[in-house]
């Protein structure tokens, strides 16, 4: 697929829905969104400039391994989940350090804990695990047909 | 840690050796320590609340007869590790044997002191599944896995029966406590499913025991190694099943059924196996039918069903766990020492072995019931016993005078024909008397069963009393002593001698017949032999039919049985037609016909292209119910998942092959209509019951306060149900590594 | 609406069903796809339909009533995931044993089982 127009309509939009995947999963604990679809939409980006531009610019785009990027996102789940174990003894409890109550019950600040730990190693691991057999079915696709098969 | 202590005994055993005879022996002290208060009436618990919400208790109960066997497994199982910690001294394997033999232990005494049915079976079973591990210790041999198997069979066969019974028993009583259903009275004795409960826990308790007809296990398990052999099958395991028997003696005893029953069956095994025990020239193969014997001794004392016949039963039960073990252990020494244990290859090694042959005289004498042992007074009482029985009296002292007659003889044979006679041989040319290790055991063992017969007033108090009011519920109904008078007893004990000396002298005669007639004999092995045929058989039919590698008839099937499954849940259950609020608008209409069209298209499809985009629009239609029903994260999972099908179905598209017309199959239609409509009719019923929403509540109150999100799907994912989660994405990492292990199989790693 | 759903599940299972049964690697997946969301919509129907009232708690407010049902909202959004995950596994193999073996037909590949001939 090497049309000239894919090609530069993925390079001008895969930064948007990257932006996007991060807003909705950052706005996901409030409004519709969250690690599950933030990470389905990451993974979207890269396989349209993996479709338009080739496995390599998509796999360069995305620095890392993608299994190293599943890794590590289970290791934020994990993280998130004993971070509740240390501070109140129940494992996945919600810890919220950035968030103060008030003497009215309401509370204010910032919604960075443990909770967003966990939510960022979901997006990480569907990212991730996607884009690894993504890439990997490219490239045996790929190799496949130099090899002439079919 | 651990490999550190592996490589010290491979090295060398060293003292690491002496560690679980040691912790054996420190415990059997802690167990001493409840003689006193035991002995005065009272019975220690332990309970811990293992499963509350199904009354499943971890719960122990020190009682008389818990008391005495705790005592045995932990005294015999001090002087048994001591014994292998020095009879395989030089073996790699010391440490495997001891681990497993210390948790064969921990296994018998919990069953021992449970007072938890579902307590009493975990641990039974635990004492099943190390008896097959020791059993098989020598598993580089044929014949060891074989005996090990076939126990294993036998005893977890009853087993099973004995979940079944004890369950029943649980529901009948409403607790599954023993001790309160033994304080039940006749409650089990008038159920309507008495029949059934005796009938289960008695296989449970023959299997174990090794009554007829499933005695033949226990002789084929002396491939174990000589210690394992002391303490399951002399003092131990096999006493589990009459354990049973007397632990459940209150609630169960009495009847016909039980008396006709445990009568018949401990008589003829007791007499079968000890006439077979004069056959064996192997001296372990004797001890394990004469061990045989003993059990069933116990099982028909029970069975009668009188106060003196259990206080016999107890007693023997003590004097049959200090000279078997002992005997066992000498057999190991005459092996080790001599290297046979054979006797036409060993005679007259009472000089080169002088303390072997005095501890197996010892032993002998009080298996033999000679004055003045501890096994004399154990058959005093036995006579004592079936002189007040009231259920077949006759029988019953025929049966044990028999039975005692050839046990003596087969005492004398094990005392005498290794040590006297001939002139020394044996295969070792220096055979000599073994290490300390080795006899320090059997020698505490003998000198105990004499001095218990000298003094008998001490263990009659302390130990055989709170027995006998265990199982009983009465005091000790009679008084051991050495000296009666003249006595039925003495009467009886002395013609014993007689008839034993009688049979002993003739004994090469008798032998010399049962090798004559042993084939033709009836055995019950065959039966476990040619079950086990027809099992194999039936199994290779069976999987020749279900599998016969065609993945249609796999798939047919299974679907065939979800649909039958399905079909028959719903005409057991009861239909409420659902109330509907909404009323179908256009939209729903509209996505209907989408996915009912795009699900046809699929259907009648000829080209990839056109199944994949019908199955786009399957999806979209779907996601759009999501959508117009609240779910909107659902529905942008929805959408971006099926972008993402879609973009892997075109890349993989270049090398897939063609879709292949789907041809019209009438069976296959049929099942799945079937399977179609169940679906829809079960959905209609499962909308037509009350939704129970307390969970949505909770999670709805506590959403935003709580757990600070707004979005409650969201919250739910990720904070209340987080533990699911972490586990999903679990399996989407894995679903990744294996897909990209599939396609990159056989391949270098590209780049 | 509910009996429309409840006809619609039955649909996809009949439907992927027979497509399972089929034989052939492609249309297995197809079915595969279509059981997994059946059982989506059958989970999001057992919890009741609310028409437009998405379980989102409007901001400064502490809860809300006479929205949908959150919780099997919860479970099918991961059950889609999952089966995302299941359905490309499933392709990769699909994939695979189409290149290695060179059928589609599944009664034809006998590669881990030789000697195994259908009987038939």
């Amino acid at each position: 697929m090497n049309s000239l127009i894919l090609s530069t309509a993925a390079r001008l939009v895969m930064p948007l829905i990257l932006v996007l995947a991060v807003f909705v999963f950052y706005r996901g604990h409030n409004e519709p969104g969250g690690g599950f679809i933030g990470g389905l939409l990451a993974a979207t980006a890269f396989a349209l400039l993996e479709m338009a531009q080739g496995v390599e610019t998509a796999r360069r785009a995305l620095r890392f391994r993608p299994q190293s990027i599943a890794a590590v996102g289970l290791g934020c789940t994990l993280i998130g989940g004993l971070w509740g174990a240390l501070a109140y003894g129940y494992f996945l409890k919600g810890v919220w350090p950035l968030i103060t109550k008030h003497a009215d019950g309401s509370k204010s600040g910032l919604p960075f804990g443990s909770i967003f730990l966990f939510d960022f190693g979901v997006f990480l691991v569907v990212l991730g695990g996607v884009c690894c057999i993504l890439f990997a079915l490219e490239d045996v696709v790929q190799s496949d047909s130099e090899a002439g098969g079919d | 840690m651990e490999a550190a202590v592996i490589q010290t005994v491979t090295r060398d055993a060293g003292l690491w050796r002496f560690i679980p005879a040691t912790i054996a022996a420190l415990v059997t002290i802690w167990f001493a320590g409840f003689i006193g208060p035991v002995s005065e009436g009272h019975a220690p618990e332990y309970i811990y609340q293992w499963a509350p919400t199904i009354g499943v208790q971890l719960a122990f109960r020190l009682d008389g007869l818990s008391l005495a066997f705790a005592l045995l497994i932990c005294g015999i199982g001090a002087m048994v590790l001591l014994y292998a910690a020095t009879y395989f001294r030089s073996d790699r394997r010391l440490l495997s044997l001891q681990l497993t033999l210390v948790v064969f232990a921990i296994s018998m005494l919990g069953l021992t002191t449970a007072d938890d049915i579902v307590t009493l079976f975990i641990f039974w079973e635990g004492t099943t599944i190390t008896s097959w591990l020791l059993v098989g210790f020598d598993h580089e041999k044929e014949t060891s896995r074989a005996a090990a198997l076939q126990a294993l069979l036998v005893t977890g066969f009853g087993g099973l029966a004995l979940l079944a019974g004890l369950l029943i028993m649980g529901e009948v009583a409403n607790t599954y406590r023993i001790s309160e259903m033994n304080a039940l009275g006749d409650v089990f004795r008038d159920s309507p499913l008495y029949v059934a409960i005796f009938i289960l826990v008695m296989l449970g308790c023959f299997t174990k025991s090794a009554q007829w007809p499933f005695h033949f296990w226990l002789p084929g398990a002396m491939a174990a190694p000589t210690p394992v052999s002391a303490y399951l099958h002399s003092a131990t395991m096999v006493k589990a099943g009459v354990y049973l028997i007397a632990r459940l003696y209150p609630s169960l005893s009495g009847t016909e059924l039980w008396m006709w029953t445990l009568v018949p069956v401990g008589a003829f095994t007791m007499v079968l196996t000890s006439v077979w025990a004069m056959r064996q020239t192997d001296l372990k193969l004797m001890l394990a039918f004469t061990t045989v014997m003993g059990l069933s001794m116990i099982t028909m004392l029970l069975g009668t069903s009188n106060e003196i016949a259990v206080a016999a039963a107890m007693t023997f039960i003590l004097i049959h766990a200090f000279y078997k073990a002992a005997l066992f252990l000498s057999v190991g020494m005459i092996e080790k020492g001599s290297g046979s244990r054979d006797y036409p290859n060993i005679a007259g090694l009472a000089r080169a072995m002088p303390l072997t042959a005095t501890v197996v005289m010892l032993a002998a004498l009080s298996m033999a019931g000679m004055i003045p042992t501890f096994g004399f007074l154990g058959k005093e009482v036995i006579y004592e016993s079936t002189g007040h029985l009231h259920f077949a009296p006759v029988a019953v002292t025929v049966a044990a005078f028999a039975a005692n007659a050839l046990m003596f003889a087969c005492a004398c044979m094990i005392a005498f024909r290794p040590f006297f006679f001939r002139a020394q041989m044996a295969p070792k040319d220096r055979p000599a008397d073994p290490g300390w290790g080795l006899w320090l055991g059997p020698v505490i063992l003998a000198v105990l069963g004499i001095a218990f017969g000298v003094f008998p007033g001490w263990l009659e108090h302390h130990i055989i009393a709170p027995m006998v009011l265990a199982v009983a519920g009465v005091e000790m109904p009679v008084h051991l002593a050495l000296w009666h008078g003249i006595t039925r007893p003495l009467i009886l004990s002395l013609a014993t001698f007689a008839l034993g000396a009688l049979l002993y002298l003739g004994l090469d005669r008798i032998r010399e017949t049962l090798f004559r007639i042993e084939d033709d004999v009836p055995r019950t092995e065959a039966w476990y032999d040619a079950f086990l045929r027809a099992t194999s058989i039936s199994a290779r039919r069976a999987s020749l039919y279900l599998q016969d590698g065609n993945m249609t008839s796999y798939l047919r099937r299974t679907f065939f049985a979800l649909a039958a499954v399905i079909w028959v849940a719903l005409f057991r259950g009861t239909m409420t037609w659902p109330q509907f609020s909404l009323s179908p608008e256009l939209i729903d209409w509209t996505i209907f016909a989408i996915i009912t069209a795009s699900l046809v298209v699929i259907l009648r499809a000829r080209s990839r292209l056109t199944a994949i985009t019908a199955l786009g629009g399957v999806g979209a239609g779907i996601a759009t119910i999501f959508v117009v029903y609240g779910a909107v994260d659902v529905a942008m999972t929805q959408l971006f998942v099926e972008i993402l099908v879609v973009i892997f179905l075109a890349i993989a598209m270049v090398h897939l092959p063609r879709y292949g017309h789907v041809p019209f199959v009438r069976l296959n239609a049929l099942i799945a209509v079937i399977l179609g409509v169940g679906v829809t009719t079960t959905m209609l019923m499962v909308l037509g019951t009350d939704l129970d929403l307390s969970l949505t509540e909770f999670f709805e109150a506590n959403s935003a306060p709580v757990a600070l999100g707004r979005n409650i799907v969201n919250v739910i994912l990720v904070d209340f149900r987080g533990f699911d989660t972490m586990g999903e994405t679990a399996v989407i990492l894995f679903a990744a590594v294996a897909a990209y292990a599939a396609l990159k199989a056989g391949r270098g790693v590209s780049k | 609406m509910e009996i429309m759903l409840a006809v619609l599940a039955g649909f996809l299972v009949s439907a992927g069903a027979y497509l399972m049964m089929s034989g052939k690697t492609l249309p297995y997946l197809f079915g595969l796809t279509m059981i997994s969301n059946a059982a989506n919509i059958i989970i999001f129907c057992a919890g009741r339909l609310t028409f437009g009232a998405p379980p989102l708690i409007p901001e400064g407010e502490k809860y809300i009533e006479g929205a949908a049902n959150a919780l099997p909202q919860a479970l099918v959004l991961t059950a889609i995931v999952i089966g995302f995950g299941l359905l490309v596994f499933a392709l990769t193999l699909a994939y695979r044993s189409w290149f290695v073996l060179g059928t589609v037909e599944m009664d034809d590949m006998h590669e881990s089982e030789p000697g195994t001939e259908v009987i038939s």
